[in-house]
């Protein structure tokens, strides 16, 4: 390959590119090679993929820009649009942020209610996964399994907000409104079935041989990688690191809770599809626990001031969303809006270990491998 | 994570921020592999606040790699979590925050180390090609190669070693202010 020398330079920020015939230029996307418009130009001699390179961006709406000039309250609805199907994990973080900032408390009923919606919230959002997942392998039971079943918990967060999807339920001080009369009994009995129904995927999809064969040692990510790369959530604990937020830095009553991390070692697409299945039986434990254990009344909200300021101050707070830890950081000077907010969300910082997994891997095995990262593009372009 | 005994250490609300008496409810443990750091680099480095769980410090840009290589290989801060520009234009300078944790040191899990430094901020910005720069941490912390390059095209800082200083978010014939500017308005507000 010859060196192509610009005649003039470069302005930083565009690149030149050499061309070999012998390397051909795919691009994959922008129009949902998933979900979500995101692009992958990927480079292959013969079947194997030697380059990679992930180009989100196609569905950025500037939600750190929109939360400069909207007030605390108000930036509520469209921080979680992201990831509209985890509404509740994406605001927890920024919820945890505007309580240490303005300082208060929360109610103990509260607390739990929190707990609960941000648990089914995240098996919602693991279903979705999960169904695409099989989509991209040609899988079409897996497709239509998890997207029923999660309509199970789609009623229950309905019954509790209000709204199927989209809910802007958590707020500082709380929660919006209380959670129904016999929510209790319905909830237990849907998580019960819930928990009974996803049990049986292991028959038809993780046990499954060509499952399996298509999806071991494919796209491996060591875990010494892993690390360095700052992956997070279900790939990082898929490569062996035993770390979760909700274990490690427990917020609201997750101490009071018996968590469990699902952790295992081959780091390859199979393991990186499997522990956001296990985390949903783990979900199913905290929602019972939490179920049994919440106060049975009491406050579910602290009023908040009218439009509430901070200091001048700062604060980083994480949680851990569906996709792994989301951390937010809010600067605030003496206003009513944040002075600047920042979201280091899960898929934004796995996505670096795409061009890792995928160079020396075959062209057929990229669906497996990238949607194995547990990526959400809308959420990575924020 | 039992539930009746030991309620490990309260979960930083509201109620240890309260009594502001700076010596005695200094965290001992963050105020330790704080201490480490600062004092390699006496001169050059500021501790902004050490609360508990959350560090900062702050970094002349000109001692930023060597703070990062210190702290990558005396302490276990192994990886960045998230990489923060803040645009500062009372102080003409532009500011970026990096956040690091550990996976591998579990006494170290609940803390977050930022380190922040800044850069000067030109009235003109021409991304690149001003003096709006930075060194990277990517040869410390791999982890930033990402939000390094989001942070160029948002708010124009240039790292330098950065190998890949491509937009990542933005389209590719932008043409306008980096967006995450404050004179950057957004239509209508």
């Amino acid at each position: 390959m010859t060196e192509v020398i610009p005649t003039k330079q470069m302005p930083p920020g565009l690149q030149v590119e050499n061309v070999d015939d012998r390397i051909m230029t795919l691009n994959v996307g922008p129009q949902h090679p998933g979900s979500g418009h995101m692009r992958i130009i990927v480079k292959i001699d013969g079947d194997y993929i030697v380059d990679a390179d992930p180009d989100p961006g196609y569905v950025h709406r500037g939600e750190e820009k929109m939360a400069e000039s909207r007030n605390y309250i108000t930036n509520i609805p469209h921080l979680e649009r992201p990831v509209i199907h985890d509404s509740c994990n994406i605001l927890y973080p920024y919820v945890l942020g505007v309580e240490d900032l303005v300082g208060i408390e929360v109610p103990e009923r509260a607390k739990y209610v929190r707990v609960i919606a941000a648990e089914l919230n995240r098996c919602i959002y693991i279903q979705y996964w999960l169904a695409i997942y099989g989509i991209f392998l040609g899988h079409s039971t897996m497709f239509m399994w998890p997207a029923g079943d999660r309509e199970l918990f789609i009623d229950l967060m309905e019954k509790i907000t209000g709204a199927r999807v989209t809910h802007a339920y958590f707020i500082p001080g709380g929660v919006r409104n209380d959670i129904p009369a016999n929510f209790e009994d319905v909830c237990l009995r849907q998580v019960n079935y819930f928990e009974k129904r996803i049990k049986e995927y292991a028959d038809i999809f993780y046990d499954n041989p060509i499952l399996k064969a298509r999806t071991e040692d494919a796209g491996v990510l060591s875990r010494e990688d892993a690390i360095r790369l700052g992956t997070t959530g279900s790939v990082l604990r898929a490569s062996g690191v035993d770390y979760d937020v909700r274990i490690k830095e427990p917020y609201d009553v997750y101490d009071e809770l018996d968590v469990h991390t699902n952790v295992l070692k081959e780091g390859d697409s199979y393991a990186r599809s499997k522990v956001p299945w296990l985390d949903m039986l783990e979900s199913c434990n905290i929602i019972r626990q939490a179920l049994e254990k919440m106060p049975k009344s009491g406050s579910i909200r602290t009023k908040l001031k009218p439009n509430p300021k901070g200091g001048i101050d700062e604060v980083y707070r994480r949680v851990e969303t569906g996709r792994g830890a989301a951390g937010c950081h809010i600067i605030s000077r003496e206003k009513p809006e944040p002075y600047r907010l920042k979201l280091s969300v899960g898929s934004f910082r796995n996505l670096i270990a795409l061009p890792y997994l995928l160079k020396g891997e075959k062209l057929g095995n990229m669906p497996a491998v990238y949607w194995s990262l547990n990526y959400w593009p809308v959420e990575a372009d924020r | 994570m039992s539930t009746t005994e030991t309620k490990v250490p309260p979960k930083h609300t509201k109620k240890e921020t309260v009594p502001e008496k700076t010596e005695d409810t200094t965290p001992a443990f963050e105020k330790s592999f704080v201490d480490q750091i600062v004092n390699q680099f006496s001169d050059d480095i500021e501790i902004e606040y050490i609360k508990e769980n959350r560090t900062k410090l702050k970094v002349k840009k000109e001692k930023i790699v060597d703070v990062a290589k210190f702290i990558k290989d005396n302490t276990p801060f192994d990886h960045a979590e998230s990489v923060t520009g803040v645009d500062f234009p009372d102080d003409k300078e532009i500011g970026v925050t990096y956040h690091l944790g550990s996976y591998t040191d579990p006494d170290y899990s609940k803390q977050v180390l930022a380190l922040a430094t800044r850069a000067p901020r030109e009235e003109t910005p021409n991304p690149g090609n001003d003096s709006t720069k930075l060194p990277s941490l990517r040869n410390m912390f791999y982890s930033v190669e990402f939000h390094e390059r989001e942070i160029f095209e948002m708010l124009g800082v240039y790292f330098d070693g950065h190998p890949d200083n491509r937009r990542l978010l933005l389209p590719e014939d932008w043409a306008d202010l980096p967006p995450l500017r404050k004179d950057f308005k957004n239509k209508g507000r």
